[in-house]
């Protein structure tokens, strides 16, 4: 019913590539666009953009982040709170050291510096694979966490141990520091956000895409036919990691504004953006999007429906938001390994045929 | 058919060109085990050279040497005239060799579009930055090579499956597709590993079809290793036949086919 392909010719190779094949589609991306820079500004405020859609947009990026190296190229990582902490302490000194330069730049750059670390963090992944690499990876969450804790340089020297965002402006609006408005936070990420968007989706339906799905999916035959695993993982190690820098400078500079390492970037925010990356489904740019959603935001519904709406006591209600939580992930998992991505386009297989499946 | 000259035609009209791989004094040791012991033989350009013997006989060693997997311990691999140095997998890809894998090793993840289109890798110049902007050189030489696989899709008659995900195929197509991806190389020497195996007698049949018809239409030399002996001797030009890691026939079909050690091989020795 919705989803007919009959009739919907391509007569290019262009129109057969294009991200959205499907007119529907299409339209729905677009609606959904207009809906999140027209429509959403206009009604943001400070609570929905702090608790809801700073957070996911910035989790978002992270996802899509981690999902091109682990879902697109297989190399598992629990590194992610440390990279977004390189991210994070890149962008603060940009700021401090260039305070002219604007903070769009900065953002940027921190990612640059990132994907730098990425890969040579990335370089144990020619020898090693799977879990190993994973723990691996790990020695890089914990040796980068020590890093921004003890060498004072990296946080300026201040008393508290902590950082802490300047103001800094966009195009003449607060997008850090005390005077931003919610507004200019949320379009700020939205902008990072449909960048990355773009950038990881690009990637990954060309060359460099299928270089890193081959190795994923068989390294061995990907050697055969042609790639250089060498530059194809490192690659993958540099994209991903400068996504992630950039998440980890929007999620300092813009979303907490003060951070301490061991608190907003330890092992627990690697844990969190795997598991977004893992429920939204491996290997699908929409996927890291379900998956951010889904624990940023059922968290957030939890709390308003137990507290909100049964006026249930405030310890009892976290406890049991947590248990909930919890309990879903695994559902979810065990309903559609492959994650909510999949769940999406079985829906999408069906809906085509809906309501006349013969 | 004399196997020395520099050239000739066969009798159904293909030409058969000079040497294009040459296997020099070949040795193989893992450790004690020795699986390829002094195997010399040589691979014109054009023809369809077949590698049997018995199980275990080092057959797919010797393919595995000829795609640069495996190093020789001892010996020399000359290619177009060259000597061929240790080298890494993707290199040898490059100089313009094709495999596909005795239990197949295609990406399951990815479409069979997809798939084919990791052949065409070591052609795509793009770099990173045009390609994660999309534009200039990305776009345009991406379907430029979309082009050129549509035609493979076109000749394997896999039209209606190119944009199924892998592992959603039967056997016989997947065999199929792998064969479409390492010609999608353009490869000037395709090697297969046994790429009937485990087929029923129309797939053969099929099979057997387009190796011919890529041989004829491409003049692309094939090596192959085959356990069907009727597809091997209908198929092939000349015969490399090995038992235990050794050499023990060398011919055309017919040649082998009299070869008082190889029919040892296949069929037993009498012992008195």
């Amino acid at each position: 019913m919705f989803y007919r392909e009959a009739g919907d010719f391509k007569t290019s190779y262009r129109e057969d590539s294009q991200t959205f094949p499907i007119k529907f589609d299409r339209w729905r991306f677009w609606a959904v666009l207009a809906l999140a820079y027209g429509v959403v500004p206009i009604f943001i405020n400070d609570y929905w953009a702090n608790a809801v859609f700073v957070p996911f947009l910035i989790y978002s990026i992270a996802a899509i982040g981690l999902n091109i190296l682990v879902g697109y190229a297989g190399q598992v990582s629990l590194g992610t709170g440390g990279f977004m902490a390189v991210g994070a302490y890149a962008c603060y000194k940009l700021m401090t050291a260039f305070p002219e330069v604007s903070i769009f730049v900065h953002v940027l750059l921190a990612g640059g510096v990132t994907a730098a670390v990425g890969v040579l963090f990335g370089l144990p992944s020619l020898r090693i694979k799977g879990f190993y690499l994973a723990v691996a990876t790990l020695a890089a969450q914990f040796f980068l966490v020590w890093l921004f804790n003890k060498v004072p340089w990296f946080y300026n020297y201040s008393a508290s141990g902590q950082i802490t965002a300047p103001s800094r402006q966009v195009i003449g609006f607060f997008v850090t520091g005390a005077q931003t408005t919610a507004v200019s936070k949320y379009l700020f990420c939205l902008v990072m956000l449909t960048i990355v968007a773009v950038l990881a989706r690009n990637l990954t339906r060309g060359t460099v895409g299928r270089k890193w799905m081959a190795i994923r999916d068989m390294d061995i035959a990907a050697e055969i036919i042609g790639v250089n695993p060498l530059t194809t993982k490192m690659t993958a190690f540099m994209v991903s990691s400068f996504f992630i820098g950039i998440a980890g400078a929007l999620f300092f500079a813009v979303y907490l504004g003060a951070a301490e390492v061991g608190e907003a970037f330890g092992i627990q925010k690697s844990f969190l953006i795997l598991f977004m990356v893992i429920i939204g489904g491996l290997g699908s740019i929409f996927g890291s999007f379900a998956g951010a959603a889904f624990l940023v935001l059922l968290p957030v519904l939890l709390k308003n429906v137990l507290v909100g709406s049964l006026g249930w006591p405030t310890d009892l209600a976290a406890h049991i938001e947590l248990m909930i939580v919890g309990g879903l992930i695994v559902v979810f998992l065990i309903a559609e390994p492959h994650g909510l991505a999949q769940l999406w386009r079985l829906t999408k297989e069906k809906l085509r045929l809906w309501p006349f499946p013969h | 058919m004399n196997a020395k000259s520099a050239g000739h035609t066969t009798a159904d009209g293909r030409k058969i060109g000079g040497v294009l791989m040459e296997m020099k004094n070949i040795t193989l040791r893992f450790g004690g085990v020795t699986a390829i012991k002094d195997i010399s033989f040589d691979i014109r350009e054009g023809e369809i050279r077949a590698i049997i013997g018995p199980n275990g006989a080092g057959k797919s060693s010797m393919l595995n040497v000829i795609s640069g997997f495996y190093v020789p311990t001892e010996g020399e691999v000359w290619f177009k005239g060259y000597k061929r140095g240790p080298m890494k997998p993707y290199q040898v890809a490059r100089l313009g060799i094709a495999r596909t894998f005795q239990n197949i090793a295609l990406f399951d993840g990815m479409s069979v579009l997809d798939n084919i289109m990791t052949g065409r890798l070591t052609m795509m110049k793009s770099g990173l930055l045009s390609q994660a902007l999309w534009i200039g050189n990305a776009e345009k030489e991406e379907h430029a090579h979309r082009e050129k696989v549509e035609k493979i899709i076109d000749f394997l008659e896999i039209q209606n499956i190119r944009k199924t995900p892998v592992g959603r195929l039967p056997y016989g197509l997947k065999k199929r597709v792998e064969l479409a991806r390492a010609l999608a190389a353009e490869p000037k020497l395709l090697l297969l590993d046994e790429p009937m195996a485990g087929m029923n007698v129309e797939e053969k049949e099929d099979m057997s079809r387009f190796v011919l018809d890529v041989n004829d239409e491409f003049g692309t030399t094939i090596a192959l290793i085959e356990h069907d002996m009727g597809v091997v001797m209908d198929l092939s030009d000349r015969v490399v036949v090995m038992d235990y890691g050794k050499k023990i026939g060398d011919g055309t079909p017919d040649e082998v086919r009299n070869n008082q050690d190889v029919i040892d091989a296949y069929l037993g020795v009498a012992h008195d």
